[in-house]
């Protein structure tokens, strides 16, 4: 067998592998976006769209169209018709799917898979509200509806090699991104995509995503620390002697990124995947609602 | 292989004590690894200082402990044992013959015999030389082949047998057998006997003997003799030295036939004296219903005799004159009196009175007169010397009686009889009276349905009484009894047939018979001078510890081996039976002297107590294991891997220090989240933690009445030792009582309010300071807020939730009415969105401000009853309702959100909207 026969095979198992994940990870999102759509109130602001929002009594410069005829004709003033707003917004997900993201202390599901999860539920919520959803210089243009949910979702498979991961420049004026990632990666190029974006007008929200062992740290003893490529090593004979360095250390990136959100006028906040997707995913969606 | 206290029993593995040292220079040279851990916040780490060096080599305890572990393992490996057993030939590597007596003498210290046995096997195999074991009493195995004394393992079904050891041929077995050399271990009973002397030259010939004797000394019980109505019982020691006193004991049933103790006698050995003699004095019938005698706590079968007992062997002499009867051969006295008899006695034919030729016990005449004065003086004669006459009336006697005296009569009768229930009478059949104390009946029970019909009556006589064994139930005599000389002459007055009554033909004819018949002779029957040409079934056997168990077996045993008396193999000790005659076979011939064994010259003697070897390896082993098991954890701490491990010590600690709070922490939080309660915020006054209480009580009665909410019962809270996120909403009246808080209280409260609780401050003042000049009550709550978390606040608009979670609201009273303050939601301005609150708390306030005194309004009695009147008639009803339906939409807020702000009503505002 020669050695590309080797690598195909391997490449379609871990193909075969990653769709396997695939409906496991839309049942979960579906599960979290149905958990949401409780408390899914529309934009609650008048405007185009079909919903029904209410009646009021006609004012001066309403169009005679507006008027809604059935209701004023049961009484002596005229009503007019107003339906919510529908503005159909784009939202860009970056979904950091670094090797950073990869890691998964205990039982509980790697970064990566939450990042997947909430971007998933949150598309399908915005499905719902036919607004536009796509992935950031993503191959596919965004979209709407269950069927961009699922391209969506293949789309989320692939991981990628780097060790830790970088949004990509991008402008896209009057769209949403929400970055959904451990913000590990080299800080300034972070930064400096972040406000690209910013400066193009994109709104945005920052979703930090860490595991609990990386909150933590608890660890004991002698210890060698790699990162998930192995590009990077740390040895320590007391591990619990780090304990409050590194939480320094882990505290100042997460107010970086809070103040980088705040500078761009985003949001941000910090999600452990030891709790539920739900209230992170409630956050992102009234974050978005709030937004437009 | 020994080194002074100590031997090893597999030394081989004593080798690999010499990998220690290169054990040493490895561990040293290679450390315990970390722990490898994918982290990918290392990039945050890299700039990180770490303190301490990296060492190269394991730390020195660590190697010392697992240097420790090897050393303990191999040495437990190697089978060590401390003080091992002493031999005879240490030295030499000849076989071992264990050698056990195994008879009666054997049993009551057996478990000591074999678990000498089993060390001296032991010490066998440690050495690795072969042995057999044999037991004498047992037999010789069929081949002499010396064994692995590994193998030996069915030394514990080995038991004593009730027997004497068979040493004749043991020697013989010996001879023919056993090579020229082998060491011998005799584990012996301490009784001599010059075949057993024989077979230790013997045995001693061809190499050494050691002999294991215990100190206990053996005793043996002889059978009993009779002397003058008194049963003597011989009592036999092994050591004629001291004074010994043993008791002996008389087992039989008694009258009710249940085993009991029926005598206890003494045995007093002199100084120098081997036999003693206890003496047992009982009545005859007593003594005959004897079955075994037996010396207390001597736990052998040489210390029990079993007596034949019963009426075993009597011979009885019926003469019924039956040849003179008219009728028929089943219906005649006789008949009734053999079938009753048969069993148990040897019925001797007689034609008459005067043949007596075979000297029986009994003689029963059955409506039957001596023939002649001659006969009658015979008869007399015979009875005197010690025979039971027992007589049964009938026509023949009735019609002789009321004559002088009959010697051979117990009482004198009177001519005639009476009939009870016959034609011609008045009295129906009589039954029996239950017998009396003093009555050789007594015991027996008196079936119901025997009916006596006709009876000869005694001349009345100031004997009578004395002289009646039994009686009808009107008091005249059914049986009686008179001793003449040494015999005794026994008179039913009713007939052995069933003509007169149907005793006969009961149970109890029989009963009645034996008890008469017990008493008739002393002692055991002898064996019968033909008993070697019967065939002897055993009924009962005797165990080696003195038990005496139902024979399992019936294999009858030959007559010949009975006679012989000597207890075996083939003639287990116990009670054999054959026909009406029984023999007892002791386990101890009669003629046996027990007499202290003597050995060989140069015989070495010891007792049980030898030193035991105690094996070390076990103990070895298991400390091995635990230096291993620490090993681990030590590896596992160095290496950063006991994380979890100490973390569940930890709260496994924790639990064990703090259990009592810990308990008391859960109870209060099932009790609050077992149900929704409200909660009110202890004040330290306890008339106003009185109202809060009686405050929410309504509320919560009302939100019971109207509302799917069914609260509990109030709770308090105190900030400062209680958790407070159980509750959905607090009230919390403020007054200048209110103690200062520490600083994790505010924490707490601070938490509470930040994640989705809610509370109502309350002043109770009815806000007639305004913000401007404030209250006592208000200045309190401004020092309270000061240090809480608390968001911007707005008064209470008619848009906001509150006004429409339940109901619609335009005011909210309380007691008084006032102005109401909540957290600025932002709702109402469009262009600046308030994220903050809508991210977390789904826009519900945190807090509702205000100083109406709802408690007041809302107080209920324990009854129902208000606790106080609110402002005038009917609009002051109306302003409680109101406040009623102020707490219910807070309530209904602080459950819902604002889920209800905009769905529930509505159609009401469009239809407001269209009026």
């Amino acid at each position: 067998m020669s050695k590309a026969a080797i690598a195909s095979r391997g490449l379609s198992a871990r193909a075969a592998e990653a769709a396997g994940g695939l409906p496991h990870l839309i049942a979960e999102a579906a599960k979290a976006a149905a958990a949401v759509h409780h408390g899914y109130r529309g934009q609650r602001r008048k405007g185009a769209g079909d919903e029904f929002w209410q009646l009021r009594a006609a004012r001066d410069g309403d169009h005679f169209r507006q008027i809604d005829w059935r209701r004023s004709a049961r009484s002596e003033v005229p009503f007019v018709r107003e339906t919510e707003r529908k503005a159909a917004g784009t939202v860009l997900f970056w979904v950091d799917r670094s090797a950073s993201m990869a890691f998964s202390s205990g039982e509980r599901g790697a970064k990566a898979d939450r990042a997947r999860v909430i971007a998933l539920a949150l598309s399908m919520l915005l499905s719902r509200a036919d607004e536009l959803f796509g992935l950031v210089n993503g191959a596919a243009p965004p979209g709407t509806g269950p069927a961009r949910v699922e391209r969506l979702a293949t789309e989320l498979v692939p991981g990628e090699d780097c060790e830790y991961g970088v949004p990509p420049r991008a402008a896209t004026p009057r769209d949403a991104i929400v970055c959904l990632s451990d913000f590990l990666g080299p800080w300034n190029a972070i930064k400096d995509s972040v406000e690209f974006a910013a400066g193009a007008g994109s709104a945005g929200a920052l979703l930090q995503i860490l595991d609990p062992a990386e909150e933590a740290f608890p660890f004991r003893g002698r210890t060698e620390f790699r990162s998930m490529n192995g590009t990077l090593r740390f040895e320590t004979l007391g591990a619990k002697s780090l304990k409050a360095g590194y939480a320094a250390e882990l505290e100042k990136r997460k107010s970086a990124v809070a103040a980088l959100a705040r500078d761009a006028g985003w949001l941000s906040t910090v999600h452990g995947t030891g709790r539920p997707a739900s209230p992170a995913l409630l956050w992102l969606h009234e974050a978005l609602s709030r937004k437009r | 292989m020994e080194f002074g206290l100590i031997a090893f029993a597999s030394p081989i593995a004593l080798l690999g004590l010499l990998a220690l040292p290169f054990l040493w220079l490895l561990l040293r040279a290679v450390p315990p690894p970390a722990a490898k851990r994918l982290f990918p916040p290392v990039v945050l780490m890299l700039d990180l200082r770490d303190g301490e060096a990296t060492t190269s080599t394991s730390p020195l305890w660590l190697r010392i402990l697992r240097i420790a572990a090897v050393a303990a393992a191999v040495l437990g490996l190697a089978r060590p044992e401390l003080a091992p057993q002493e031999t005879v030939g240490a030295d030499s590597a000849n076989p071992i013959l264990v050698l056990v007596d195994g008879g009666w003498a054997d049993a009551p210290d057996w478990n000591d015999r074999a678990a000498k046995a089993a060390s001296i096997l032991d010490g066998a195999a440690r050495r690795q030389r072969p042995a057999l074991l044999a037991s004498l009493a047992a037999g010789m195995p069929e081949d002499g082949e010396f064994r692995d004394a590994a193998a030996w393992t069915a030394l514990g079904e080995l038991r004593p047998l009730p027997w004497e050891p068979d040493f004749e041929g043991a020697a013989l077995w010996v001879r023919a057998n056993l090579p020229a050399a082998f060491e011998t271990h005799w584990i012996s009973d301490g009784l001599h006997s010059d075949a057993k002397l024989e077979l230790a030259e013997l045995v001693a010939e061809r190499g050494a003997l050691a002999v294991y004797e215990s100190g206990r000394p053996a005793l043996a019980l002889r059978r009993p003799e009779l002397k003058g109505g008194i049963a003597s019982l011989m009592v036999s020691r092994q050591r004629a030295s001291g004074e010994l006193a043993v008791t002996v004991d008389a087992f039989g049933p008694d009258p009710a036939g249940i085993e009991r103790r029926l005598d206890t006698a003494e045995a007093v050995f002199a100084d120098g004296e081997r036999d003693a003699a206890a003496e047992i004095n009982l009545p005859r019938e007593m003594l005959n219903r004897a079955t075994r005698f037996e010396i207390r706590g001597a736990d052998s079968a040489g210390s029990v005799v079993l007596a034949a007992g019963g009426v075993s062997a009597r011979k009885v002499a019926i003469v019924d004159d039956g040849g003179f009867a008219e009728g028929s051969e089943l219906l005649s006295p006789g008949h009734f009196l053999r079938r009753a008899l048969e069993p148990n006695a040897e019925l001797v034919g007689a034609a008459s009175a005067a043949d007596l030729l075979a000297n029986p016990d009994a003689v029963i005449l059955a409506d039957s007169i001596p023939n002649s004065d001659a006969d009658a003086a015979a008869l007399l004669e015979w009875v005197q010397s010690g025979g039971l006459l027992i007589r049964f009336a009938g026509p023949r006697l009735a019609a002789a009686a009321g004559g002088a005296d009959d010697a051979l009569l117990p009482v004198r009768l009177r001519p005639g009889g009476r009939t009870l229930g016959g034609a011609l009478s008045w009295e129906s059949p009589k039954r029996l009276a239950p017998f009396a104390e003093d009555s050789p009946f007594i015991g027996l029970t008196v079936p119901g349905d025997v009916l006596v019909r006709f009876q000869v009556l005694a001349e009345p006589g100031p004997d009578l009484e004395k002289r009646a064994i039994a009686q009808l139930e009107d008091g005249t005599p059914l049986a009686t009894s008179k001793p003449v000389g040494e015999g005794r002459v026994v008179l039913f007055h009713v007939s052995a047939e069933t003509e007169w009554s149907n005793l006969p033909i009961s149970g109890l004819f029989a009963d009645m018979l034996e008890r008469l018949l017990i008493a008739a002779a002393a002692g055991p029957a002898p064996l019968p001078p033909h008993a070697d040409q019967l065939v002897w079934t055993p009924e009962r056997h005797l165990t080696a510890f003195g038990e005496v168990l139902p024979a399992e077996t019936g294999e009858p045993v030959d007559g010949s081996l009975l006679a012989e008396g000597r207890a075996g193999p083939d003639l287990p000790p116990g009670l054999y039976r054959s026909g009406a005659y029984r023999a007892a076979v002791p386990a101890v011939p009669e003629d046996r002297e027990l007499r202290p064994a003597s050995w060989p010259n140069g015989t070495a003697i010891a007792g049980f107590d030898a030193r035991e070897s105690f094996p070390l390896a076990g103990i070895l082993l298991a400390l091995a294991l635990l230096l291993f098991s620490a090993d681990v954890l030590a590896t596992l701490r160095l290496g950063g891997h006991a994380l979890r491990m100490s973390a569940a010590a930890g709260a496994f600690a924790a639990a064990a220090i703090l259990p009592s709070t810990g308990d008391a922490d859960d109870a209060f939080a099932i009790a609050s989240t077992r149900e929704t309660v409200l909660a009110y915020m202890r004040t330290g006054d306890p008339e106003t933690d009185l109202v809060s209480e009686a405050g929410l009580r309504g509320l919560s009665a009302k939100l019971a009445e109207r509302t799917s909410v069914e609260p509990g019962s109030p709770v308090p809270v105190d900030p400062e030792s209680d958790e407070l996120a159980f509750f959905p909403l607090i009230y919390w009246p403020v007054t200048p009582a209110q103690p200062d808080l520490t600083e994790e209280a505010y924490k707490k409260i601070n938490a509470f309010l930040g994640n989705g609780g809610m509370i109502l401050f309350d002043t109770k003042d009815a806000d007639i300071g305004g913000f401007q000049f404030g209250t006592a009550n208000s200045d309190a709550l401004a020092k309270l807020g000061a240090r809480l978390n608390l968001p911007a606040l707005q008064t209470l608009s008619r848009g906001h939730v509150l006004s429409r979670s339940y109901y619609l609201l335009a005011d909210y009273p309380g007691r008084h009415v006032g102005e109401v303050w909540v957290a600025d939601s932002g709702s109402e301005d469009e262009g600046a969105p308030s994220w903050k609150l809508a991210a977390v708390n789904d826009g519900v306030t945190p807090v509702v401000v205000g100083g109406n005194d709802w408690a007041s309004a809302w107080a209920a009695e324990a009854d129902g009853s208000r606790m106080f009147p609110i402002g005038w008639g009917v609009a002051g009803e109306r302003q409680r309702e109101t406040a009623f339906r102020f707490g219910i939409n807070l309530v209904m807020h602080a459950l819902t959100g604002n889920y209800k702000s905009d769905q529930l009503h509505i159609d009401a505002i469009l239809e407001r909207l269209g009026s």
